[in-house]
């Protein structure tokens, strides 16, 4: 299962910062994930609520993911297009001389912690 | 309500992985040592080309194998007993592919028996091939600090392989066509296949063989033994 390695580095780097700002629950981490990067969205928020509720840190920490649409750019024409609907080849001039803009991240891009001293 | 407070991280899952590769590489080039990742999907036959490659090269240089699996022993076994090499198994405990941190325990764990007749190198080997998990995704994704990464792709799985999955295509910088014996039994168009992966990576070469009958295999071997001089020498 491909999303569950993944999952497996998140609760690292995600338990890394916490211990690092002093925090000792997480209540949200969110994710911005590009639309080619191969991960499929809904294993990896199902993976994530096996392994992180394994975690005292992060026991019903939710896993929120920010899409990030797949742009590839032509060297030919210099013109954008969206990834998904076109592939490798340029729909405007029909050149394969393009590169992947954005779209394959797999980023952390924030964790949202609740005031323990506002609750308490 | 409770006040939320935003820690950014903004960071790549990837990245600590990345910095652990490149650090295991420079430690790699201090020791001359060689090591290549050869990844493929199940049953590609990685282990028969490992035997038949190992097997030209062994007198030539000092080489060690890692076999990387989710369960079981069997390659690493089938290694050793088919070249007298040594090798070493490595278990992933259920994950589809090696990390760069699991690829240093495991190089830890292969020390050089002192009976090698290949002087100068009692200490090292000069080639270590990792045999990552059977999976054309996810080790594709995880830089294991390999010097090289090569795939085989066998005639049965077809020349549109590299259309599904780009990004192990992308990064091979050698490309191995096993199972070439099949062929006539198969809708495989070699030139297609060819097509296909340098548009993924117009570097990457190819070389069909067939492990079963040991044909071409010498290509690949001579490519690696190449490999492994240039990264000792340079």
């Amino acid at each position: 299962m491909h999303e569950l390695g993944i999952v497996f580095y998140i609760i690292r780097d995600v338990k890394k910062t916490a211990e690092e700002n002093g925090v000792k629950k997480v209540s949200a981490v969110v994710m911005n994930i590009g639309e080619v990067s191969t991960i499929v969205p809904e294993y990896l928020t199902d993976c994530w609520r096996w392994a992180a509720d394994k975690e005292e840190m992060l026991r019903g920490c939710e896993l929120r993911i920010e899409p990030i649409p797949a742009v590839t750019h032509c060297d030919g024409c210099g013109k954008d297009y969206p990834t998904v609907a076109h592939g490798k080849i340029c729909p405007h001039c029909g050149s394969e001389q393009t590169w992947l803009l954005r779209g394959n991240e797999v980023e952390i891009k924030e964790i949202e912690v609740r005031d323990e001293n506002a609750s308490l | 309500m409770d006040s939320v407070k935003i820690i950014e991280i903004k960071k790549s899952v990837f990245e600590d992985n990345d910095r652990a590769a490149e650090a295991l590489r420079g430690e790699l080039k201090r020791k001359g040592v060689y090591l290549l990742n050869l990844m493929s999907a199940p049953g590609s036959g990685k282990t028969t080309t490992l035997i038949q490659t190992i097997n030209l090269l062994k007198d030539k240089i000092r080489i060690a194998v890692m076999e990387a699996d989710i369960d079981s022993d069997v390659d690493a076994i089938k290694i050793k007993a088919a070249t007298g090499v040594d090798s070493i198994q490595l278990h992933t405990g259920g994950m589809c592919h090696l990390d760069a941190e699991m690829t240093a325990q495991g190089l830890a764990g292969l020390k050089p028996t002192s009976d090698s007749s290949l002087k100068g190198r009692e200490d090292n080997y000069d080639l270590i091939i990792l045999e990552n998990v059977g999976n054309l995704v996810c080790p594709a994704e995880f830089d294991t600090g390999a010097v090289k990464n090569a795939m085989i792709l066998s005639v049965p799985e077809g020349h549109d392989k590299p259309l599904k999955y780009p990004l192990m295509f992308s990064v091979c910088d050698m490309v191995v066509i096993n199972k070439m014996d099949v062929m006539p039994y198969f809708d495989f168009d070699l030139e297609k296949c060819n097509e296909y992966i340098h548009m993924r990576n117009p570097k990457a070469q190819v070389i069909p063989i067939c492990a079963k009958t040991g044909e071409n295999v010498e290509a690949f071997a001579n490519w690696l033994l190449d490999e492994v001089r240039q990264w000792q020498n340079s």
